[in-house]
């Protein structure tokens, strides 16, 4: 089985978002990165496919140079090889961003034979498109089946499972196919350490396809005004329960 | 200028119409679920011969999981731009708009570029103002002639959740907890709490990822959205990302250790101290009092 899961590389947040001066990016000169979280589901789910039916699983980005440290974190968990498309650092929108991914998976179906699932995020934790997967099923022909909490192969097929109203949705489709994935999918791994010097000397392809021009093009950026809640410090310690338990009074909570 | 709405059940459609209207009329309307069991390219499908037939200048949809599923199909199958989760879309040759990134934690200001502009609406941002109901579109002929590839991904099955408890998303009062609770023996002192209140568990990122609490409960940009009378945070730093799922409380109070915590500025009461030694006095102040 040949897996591939496309991840992107994105800032741990803490308590406030700070922007830089020309308010194009975030400030994140003292904030470590990350996979976007439900791509990390899918790395997990990657490797764990690749562990039951053997075969090859295969992590892409397009980032910047410094996106090969999220590579390297996939390849820790158990991923077997890297695609790294390398862009200046500018954000590229969803149309471009799937357009030259749909180009790297068509190089490397060529060279090495299709990939049997192609995992991606239902959304990125920064930008939140909500396309680039689908984008990508329709360009290769392949079906698509969005936000999934379960993903079981069988057979020639997989069966989806997505969260919906009262429950979870479940559609059967064939591979090859293109998931996009939720947090909650799996418990993703913590990497080892032998695992850390492995993902080291693993192979990682690097190109740099050119931008195309953007249809959806970022103007700026605005942190927005808080909901402007009055903080009423009701106490310290112990002692403060009985001024709690007058709040939930006051509010008919008690 | 005509105007094509996608509509799902409940609030969010409401406030999709609410911001279409502003686009201009007639309005149109082509339901999420003309093709049952659900089939999402088909919806697509029948969209984009609907847009086609009417010539309509926008699309709209709820930025819901179903709503920005079927539009990126649309974008994609039509060769079109799409802005996700808009809170504000103006029209004009370039189309500005107002996204949310960040589960709403930050706003994009952006130039939509399109011959016919796609945008979802994120929920929960427009106030719904009443207006003239749409025209539904005849989409009968559409679905005879949808193409059968277009019914390949289908839901074949529905299965039910595990019944019991409080739901996370419809709870009047949740009590959650985050790295401060210590251990998953830890949120013994978070349930007893939440079952005195008729409330629900939630708890933080870190807590699921630590394999504490089971995902269901995470409250979060990448968890579950909450908006309940009274939100009680137990040892929570109030990171973005959770503040984007706990943020549509009506109350928060948060305990905490550290007084400068995020959580603690952006919360209505705040409690100073170790969670372990108020939650339980809480919780005995309450059994007391009744």
């Amino acid at each position: 089985m040949k897996v591939l899961v496309c991840v992107k590389r994105v800032p741990f947040t803490g308590g406030k978002m700070v922007l830089t001066p020309d308010k194009m990016s975030l400030e994140t000169r003292h904030l470590g990165f990350t996979i976007s979280p439900h791509e990390e589901c899918g790395v997990e789910a990657a490797v764990r496919l690749v562990e039951v039916n053997t075969g090859e699983s295969v992590v892409l980005t397009l980032g910047p140079p410094e996106a090969v440290e999220q590579l390297r974190d996939a390849m820790a968990l158990g991923i077997d090889r890297a695609i790294h498309l390398q862009t200046d650092g500018a954000e590229w929108d969803p149309e471009a961003t799937a357009a030259a991914i749909v180009a790297a998976i068509q190089g490397d179906e060529t060279a090495t034979g299709a990939f049997d699932l192609i995992f991606f995020g239902n959304e990125s934790a920064d930008s939140g498109g909500y396309q680039v997967g689908l984008r990508v099923a329709r360009a290769l022909g392949r079906p698509c089946v969005t936000g999934l909490k379960g993903v079981k192969v069988e057979g020639g097929s997989v069966r989806c499972e997505q969260e919906a109203e009262g429950g979870r949705d479940v559609y059967l489709v064939r591979m090859p196919a293109v998931l996009t994935v939720k947090e909650g999918l799996n418990l993703p791994r913590y990497p080892s350490v032998p695992g850390r010097m492995r993902a080291g000397r693993k192979p990682v392809a690097t190109s740099s396809p050119p931008r195309p021009e953007s249809r959806l093009q970022l103007i700026d950026l605005v942190v927005p005004g808080g909901p402007g809640r009055q903080t009423k410090v009701l106490g310290s310690g112990p002692s403060a329960a009985p001024a709690v338990v007058e709040m939930l009074r006051d509010i008919g909570l008690v | 200028m005509s105007v094509l709405v996608l509509i799902e059940d409940g609030e969010a459609s409401l406030q999709t119409l609410t911001l279409a209207r502003t686009w201009g009329r007639p309005l149109y309307a082509v339901h999420a679920d003309a093709v049952e069991p659900f089939a999402p390219d088909a919806i697509a499908a029948i969209l984009q011969r609907s847009a086609d037939d009417l010539n309509v200048s926008a699309v709209f949809a709820a930025g819901t999981d179903r709503g920005n599923d079927i539009m990126a199909r649309l974008a994609a199958r039509a060769g079109l731009p799409f802005a996700s989760n808009c809170i504000a879309a103006t029209p004009g040759d370039l189309v500005g708009v107002v996204r949310s990134r960040w589960g709403g934690s930050l706003l994009e200001t952006a130039a939509l570029n399109s011959p016919r502009p796609l945008i979802t609406v994120a929920p929960y941002t427009f106030r719904v103002t009443e207006g003239p109901a749409p025209i539904d579109v005849d989409v009968k002929r559409f679905i005879d002639e949808l193409d059968p590839r277009d019914l390949m991904v289908r839901v074949s099955e529905h299965v039910a959740p595990p019944t019991g408890g409080v739901s996370l998303a419809e709870a009047k009062v949740v009590v959650s907890g985050g790295r401060g609770v210590g251990s998953k023996e830890g949120f013994a002192i978070i349930e007893e709490l939440a079952g005195l209140l008729g409330g629900a568990v939630g708890c933080s990122r870190v807590v699921t990822s630590a394999g504490w609490r089971p995902h269901s409960d995470q409250v979060g940009q990448t968890g579950t959205k909450i908006a309940p009378e009274l939100y009680i945070a137990c040892g929570i730093s109030g990171a973005t990302q959770h503040m984007a799922g706990c943020k549509g409380a009506k109350r928060i109070l948060a305990i905490n250790s550290d007084a400068e915590a995020p959580i603690m500025l952006n919360a209505d009461y705040a409690v100073v101290g170790d969670l372990k030694e108020i939650v339980p006095a809480i919780s005995a102040e309450i059994r007391r009092q009744k």
